[in-house]
């Protein structure tokens, strides 16, 4: 060891002391100075009342696995209208003008409507006009109206992603003798796609808490479910558990997210 | 010229209220080797991008084999795989392998699934053991030797070629101009825009020396060099020979 | 400031002058006034026009007779209004009363304090132009549920009628309604004055296919008044309850209030 690396080594273990000093004090503060608020008793009985949460925890993990189900039929649906929408906002041709207009008047709506008020308009007016079972049923229409509301906003990301390939790439591919669609193919979306997977990873994330709105039209899945024990057992216990095992999945997702956009900004370096 | 490959008849292109290019004539033979030489922002590169139409020229024509390719409304695809384009900034497509990039447009294109030419062109420039690389692990030199057999794999009747050694490190020049070499001694139909003035001297057959959007002076390489009549001319080469 | 509000209390107490004002002295958030908390909207037949100041309605008139059991004048009740998780959620309440149909569960007894049952509600089944169903359990049984998170619709639902197909299950009765309007729900479980209420003034073709009996479920829905748990008003509460019970009150309000609750067949 030279005299450089034994001064940062020294520096190394001095930093790893006070950030284990630091968050001890913290935990330490937190762990017994919330106990002693006057309130607490009450709060721990209403949130953390370990009865209830072992009670309540294998039936809400069944339910969660409702939440999963529409999530992994929905991220297909969505990826596929968001990259639709995507291309018709960039279309060249004068002809395809009108799906231009379109594509812009769909990103402007579904982004700016409450995912909420999409899912009530969505999931209860349109089997309103008259469908018959099963086609009126909540979960196709709770999930279209994620789909609305998510594609819309993939596209936008998508449409950022193709206008970040520089322009030099799809001049090489035109020089090539490619035509417009084989460009965007093969040279322009595999790149663009490439670029935007760790925002579109949060953008999955952010879906996969959305999916419990789904709760508003009826289907009990597990953000319900807890709402239904709450109300019978008087208790937020449930929510705590509601919380934790979406935290169980979203941790680790956001995780990953961050990963892949470290490892892509340390790429682009 | 009768049966000039290549005719540029008062070719003309502004970008908004800069006029780039003011009025260019011009005629390849087949077979021929032009080097455009002039300052920076003399119009060579938009030059030539106007002959393989990559920007639309605004007036005059452009004829190839007679056929005037710059009518508005033609299908330039067909236009550009019969002339070939390699840039100063090499432009590989960073997700592909070099033999997936030079594969591309034959595959596409031409529907030509066989990679057999392609890997014979990678063999001819020394590339063969590159050919399942990216191009993040090439060198500048490879990443452009690998853009030209790109162009090359389309079967091109003329090649342009932008400035493509100015990117590159001064010891990669040489394999690249090499390539140049070898594609002149096989006959190619070549219009370079260089600052190499050596090459352009020992390997063209004609230069033309080019400055605020027109050729103001050409000629066969000696007497350029050695005895420019134009005043500009002069000064321009005094200042890059010396 | 402590003084000040003592005096107040002498003299509120003074003025009243009944022992139940005595009882609820020193008892209430504001001394001298009950604050009395309702639903976010209050619906009918509970509270007319969602206005309960103006007595109407079954709970506005109800929490009118209390208050003066208790030795309240009609202008010293203060409305305020809160979600269900508000009113169990921890810490300090701003009401000393709540009511808006809250069931009274052993579960939810631990948490809070209930005043006894002011209103025994028997189960309803609300349906949309049920000419093709009959009022039994096999074919009930056949329907695709529709309930209120909140009340204790669902337990009575899963238990009793035990359905087919899982219920679907909502936060609000307008939104159990109009899933009813898309088809999504075939039959949706209230209390009777609710179903009949929804039936007649929100569904149309709304209809009421029958009730069921309170001996029928497991827990007949009594309705208590919520307060904080160890509420010491409770005592004061249940008190001018009984009384009001005792005299024949609570039922005449009732009969007003909630007179076409008769007639309903009854589920077999």
């Amino acid at each position: 060891m030279n005299r450089r690396q034994a001064y940062e080594a020294a520096e190394r273990r001095r930093s790893l002391i006070v950030a284990v000093l630091s968050t001890a004090v913290v935990a330490a503060g937190l762990i017994l100075l919330v106990p002693l608020a006057p309130g607490w008793p009450a709060v721990r009985a209403s949130f953390f009342d370990g009865g209830i949460f072992v009670d309540t925890f294998p039936t809400l993990l069944r339910a969660f696995a409702i939440d999963v189900m529409i999530f992994a039929w929905s991220v297909p649906l969505i990826c596929a209208t968001g990259l639709a929408i995507a291309l018709a906002r960039g279309a060249r041709s004068p002809a395809l003008f009108p799906l231009r207009i379109a594509g812009a008047v769909y990103v402007d709506v579904f982004r700016g409507v409450p995912v909420v008020l999409t899912i009530y308009l969505i999931g209860f007016g349109v089997p309103g006009l008259g469908l018959p079972r099963p086609w009126n049923s909540p979960y196709i229409w709770g999930t279209v109206a994620l789909v609305l509301t998510y594609s819309a906003y993939i596209a936008e990301v998508l449409r950022s992603g193709i206008e970040s390939v520089h322009e030099s790439q799809r001049n090489a591919a035109i020089c090539l003798g490619l035509s417009e669609r084989d460009t965007m193919r093969y040279v322009i979306l595999p790149q663009a796609i490439r670029r935007v997977v760790p925002a579109n990873m949060n953008m999955l994330v952010a879906l996969q808490k959305d999916v419990a709105l789904l709760s508003f039209i009826g289907p009990v899945e597990i953000l319900r479910q807890a709402g239904i024990y709450k109300s019978l057992l008087a208790n937020f216990t449930p929510y705590v558990v509601a919380a934790v095992i979406f935290l169980a999945v979203t941790v680790p997702a956001t995780r990953y997210a961050d990963h892949l956009l470290n490892r892509d900004r340390n790429a682009r370096r | 010229m009768p049966g000039a490959k290549l005719v540029l008849r008062d070719v003309r292109k502004s970008f908004g209220a800069q006029e780039v290019l003011r009025g260019i004539d011009m005629q390849i033979a087949a077979g021929e080797m032009v080097c455009l030489i002039g300052a920076s922002g003399s119009g060579k590169s938009t030059l030539l991008r106007c002959i393989n139409q990559l920007e639309p020229i605004d007036d005059g024509t452009v004829l190839l084999d007679g056929e005037d390719i710059s009518e508005p409304g033609r299908d330039l695809a067909a236009i550009r795989q019969r002339i070939g384009i390699v840039f100063q900034s090499y432009n590989l497509f960073p997700h592909m392998t070099a033999l997936e990039n030079v594969m591309l447009a034959p595959r596409r294109v031409l529907g030509q699934t066989d990679t057999a030419a392609a890997e014979r062109l990678f063999q001819q420039f020394g590339l063969d053991a590159h050919m399942s690389k990216y191009p993040d692990q090439l060198s500048g030199g490879q990443q452009q030797r690998v853009a030209i057999v790109r162009a090359l794999a389309m079967q091109p009747e003329i090649m342009l070629f932008d400035e493509i050694t100015a990117a590159l490190d001064p010891e990669l020049v040489g394999e690249v101009l090499e390539v140049l070499r070898r594609l002149r001694s096989g006959g190619m139909t070549m219009v370079l825009a260089t600052h190499e003035m050596g090459f352009a001297r020992e390997l063209s057959d004609r230069i033309c020396f080019m400055d605020g959007g027109v050729i103001v002076e050409e000629g066969a390489p000696k007497q350029i060099f050695t005895a420019p009549q134009v005043p500009r001319t002069q000064a321009f080469l005094r200042s890059v020979l010396r | 400031m402590w003084k000040y509000l003592s005096s107040q209390a002498i003299a509120a107490v003074l003025i009243a002058g009944s022992a139940a004002a005595q009882c609820a002295a020193d008892k209430t958030l504001t001394e001298g006034k009950l604050t009395i908390a309702t639903g976010n909207p209050a619906y009918y037949p509970w509270v007319i026009d969602d206005a309960p100041e103006s007595g109407q309605g079954f709970e506005a008139a109800v929490a009118y007779a209390l208050a003066e059991r208790m030795g309240f004048d009609a202008g010293d009740v203060i409305w305020t209004r809160t979600s269900f998780d508000q009113a169990i959620q921890p810490g300090a309440k701003d009401f000393d009363l709540n009511l808006q149909q809250f069931s009274i569960t052993e579960e939810r007894d631990k948490v809070v304090d209930f005043s006894t049952p002011y209103y025994t509600a028997p189960m309803a089944v609300l349906v949309r132009g049920g000419g093709d169903v009959s009022a039994d359990l096999d074919s009930l049984r056949q329907l695709r549920w529709g309930v209120m998170a909140t009340t204790t619709a669902l337990p009575v639902v899963m238990q009793t009628i035990a359905p087919a197909t899982g219920p679907l299950v909502y936060d609000d009765n307008v939104n159990v309604v109009e899933a009813m309007k898309a088809g999504q729900v075939d039959a949706a479980l209230f209390d009777l004055p609710t179903a009949l209420y929804l039936a007649a003034a929100v569904l149309e073709g709304g209809q009421v296919l029958g009730q069921f009996s309170a001996d029928q479920t497991e827990n007949p829905d009594r309705f208590g008044m919520l307060m904080t748990e160890g509420n010491p008003l409770k005592a004061c509460v249940d008190e001018a309850l009984a009384a009001l019970a005792a005299d024949g009150a609570l039922a005449e309000i009732e009969a007003t209030w909630l007179q076409e609750a008769t007639g309903v067949p009854l589920i077999k």
